[in-house]
């Protein structure tokens, strides 16, 4: 039997050429650990999302500091004057990892109370990033907050991008008028404002809603907006790939039109797909921001990054406690690091590039 | 019964003021177990008539005019999609002419045979008889080959796929566009015998597809000459090879190289082949033909048969030709 040395498959070679690329690399390592931050949220937040206390209101950002061998957490007591906080000496509680706290439920299933970190007592909290004006962790509402905005990129990019690649693939393989009636649906739908659509969309909406019925509908709006261009494209390299020898063999062997888009025509488009998918993630991240931070969007008690950043809108909140622009930091390194690494996979996936 | 059976088959390109008729009458018919080539020149109208027989040219553009197109008994131009779809790989496969180009690039080659057996053989769908067909067609270590992708084959290996694919569904007819045009000479040798091997075990009919008269000696019982959309001759293919009938036929040979004899320059037939669309009135090989003669360009002459199974489109046929 003759033996043949196995050459590199397409995905070994694309993932050569991707790891030579270090900014994509370092945008996908980030993107690794935000969506792995958000997986275990409830574990890796000291506190949950609607734990309040107004005692803490505007509280500013408390670390650990080293003692002896030690983390410690200093305590802060009330000083003169409102949403003011002073330093008490040598009064600390040592930070223990994996304690008791709040419950939680893994992935929404499994009841839990251990916790990452903590100190396990109410007057000495851990408010890495600062509380905000009903004495919320804000860390610990961003962790929770990454659950919707990280999600919501990712299955919006599902819905738009399925619904576009079977909508542009039939109107490719068909043409004709088939073709002629989608494009100008797609047309319509691209020419009209999206901002004015998604919230006069939310506006035919009833104002009660819970929070995961806002979430699918903010999903499902911006998919909406969405799938037309992802169509068009796909339309387009339709076009030319119909042409192709291995389409009329697949017609020959009796293969049925849906099959032949779905089997033969889509994959093929898959190298620009996973490029566009990445690069628009943000958009739909965006999206959610945009509306939860006008109010439309995921509702209080709730945490996304949009509404968080809600409070910013405050030039007075901004000035005293700029630890509330957090989240608005959480988003800039996401879309970034989303963007690197679709320049990455760009351009591992584009053969003629070194 | 014939097993395929075309009766006067027109085909147009395009309506109106722009349509061209790239297939204009065509009649033939390929027993059970018989080997037709079909042989012309490039843009005479050859793999349209192929792709005709299992109505894979798209329409539009294409309109089917008129005529018959039976396979075992049945009007495919009559036929619904389901059935079309049915007859596809079903009765009647093909085999093209670039292997590289008929594979799609992002499949393991096993997947894309399984494909085949799922649609026409879905008990017999597992990865054995994939192994089994690849074994067939002569690639060696097919364990190993059914994991690979395309790109990752040579040309040869390619259309042994492609042969593997048609032959999966176990069809009735293999439809072979040039299926060696693209190969070097050697593996088109491999490939031709495999055909022929595959034809006798298996017992199917094969429509070949060539502008190659060297293949046609090999592998043909009955040969059609296509000229600008017609058949201007059909003949068992020894007769034919032997003593060509009609002007174009002998020209044809004519060109063909020979390594015997001192000639230096290569023959060629003078003149272009007319564009579709653009037929001359009459004999449309009068402008080329050493013989023609004025009556040539007023009336289209008649595919007759002058003798037992010799059919010529040419009522001079019996006037010799110079060799040009």
């Amino acid at each position: 039997m003759v033996e043949t040395k196995n050459p590199l498959s397409p995905w070994q070679l694309f993932w050569q050429r991707l790891r030579r690329r270090k900014i994509a690399m370092a945008g996908g390592g980030i993107l690794i650990v935000l969506y792995l931050v958000a997986l275990f949220a409830g574990f890796v937040a000291p506190y949950r999302y609607d734990d309040l206390d107004t005692d803490y209101s505007f509280h500013q950002p408390v670390w650990p500091r080293v003692e002896g061998l030690h983390l410690v957490v200093p305590r802060y007591a009330p000083g003169n004057g409102t949403f003011v906080y002073q330093l008490v000496p040598n009064d600390t509680k040592p930070l223990h990892l994996f304690i008791r706290g709040d419950r939680y439920k893994w992935f929404g299933l499994i009841p839990a109370t251990i916790h990452l970190f903590g100190t396990g007592d109410r007057n000495y909290p851990v408010f890495l990033l600062g509380a905000d004006q009903f004495g919320r962790d804000v860390f610990s509402r961003l962790l929770y907050g990454s659950q919707i905005s990280l999600s919501i990129g990712l299955v919006g990019i599902l819905l738009s991008f399925s619904f576009g690649m079977i909508i542009g693939g039939v109107s490719g393989y068909f043409a004709g008028a088939t073709d002629t009636v989608i494009m100008r649906l797609c047309e319509l739908i691209m020419s009209i404002p999206a901002l004015y659509l998604i919230i006069s969309l939310r506006a035919t909406f009833p104002p009660g809603m819970s929070s995961s019925q806002v979430y699918t509908m903010i999903i499902v709006i911006l998919s909406f907006i969405g799938w037309a261009g992802m169509a068009r494209v796909i339309r387009g390299m339709t076009l030319s790939l119909r042409e192709q020898q291995f389409v009329l063999a697949a017609r020959a062997i009796g293969q049925s039109p849906l099959k032949i888009i779905v089997r033969h025509i889509l994959p093929n488009t898959f190298s620009y797909v996973i490029v566009a998918a990445t690069l628009s993630v943000p958009y739909y991240i965006l999206g959610e921001v945009v509306l939860s931070f006008l109010g439309v969007g995921i509702q209080e008690p709730n945490a996304s990054w949009g509404n968080m950043l809600t409070a910013a809108q405050n030039t007075d909140y901004l000035r005293n406690y700029p630890w509330l622009l957090a989240p608005g930091v959480a988003i800039f390194i996401t879309v970034l690091a989303f963007n690197f690494l679709g320049d990455g996979l760009r351009d591992a996936a584009d053969t003629k590039s070194l | 019964m014939n097993l395929l059976d075309i009766r006067n088959l027109k085909l147009d390109f395009g309506t109106g003021a722009d349509v061209m008729r790239a297939v204009d009458g065509i009649s033939f018919t390929i027993g059970a177990g018989e080997t037709v080539c079909l042989v012309g020149e490039s843009g005479c109208g050859k793999t349209v008539t192929a792709l005709s027989i299992a109505r894979l040219v798209p329409a539009p553009p294409a309109n089917y005019v008129g005529g018959e197109i039976l396979l075992n008994g049945r009007d495919v131009l009559k036929m619904s999609n389901g059935e079309l779809r049915s007859i596809r790989g079903g009765v009647v496969s093909y085999v093209f002419q670039e292997p590289g180009a008929s594979l799609n690039p992002v499949f393991r080659v096993g997947n894309q045979i399984r494909e085949s057996l799922k649609l026409h053989k879905p008990d017999k769908a597992t990865n054995a008889e994939v192994i089994r067909l690849l074994k067939l067609v002569g690639i060696p270590a097919p364990e190993s080959r059914i994991r690979n992708y395309p790109f990752e084959l040579s040309g040869g290996m390619q259309q042994r796929v492609m042969i593997a694919m048609a032959l999966a569904s176990e069809p009735k007819l293999l439809v072979a566009d040039e299926p060696t045009t693209a190969l070097d000479v050697t593996i088109q040798a491999q490939i031709l015998e495999l055909l022929h091997g595959l034809k006798q075990r298996l017992g199917m009919a094969i429509l070949l597809i060539t502008h190659n008269l060297g293949i046609v000696g090999d592998m043909a019982d009955r040969v059609a000459v296509m000229y600008a959309g017609q058949i201007v001759e059909l003949a068992p293919a020894k007769d034919l090879l032997r003593r060509p009938l009609h002007p174009y036929t002998k020209a044809l040979m004519n060109a063909v190289p020979k390594l015997a004899g001192d000639a230096d320059r290569l023959s060629a037939i003078p003149g272009n082949v007319p564009r579709i669309g653009n037929f001359p009135p009459g004999c449309r090989f009068a402008p080329r033909c050493p013989i023609a003669k004025s009556e040539c360009s007023e009336k289209i002459p008649e595919l007759v048969e002058v003798e037992p199974g010799r059919w010529v489109r040419c009522p001079f046929w019996q006037q010799t030709t110079k060799p040009v």
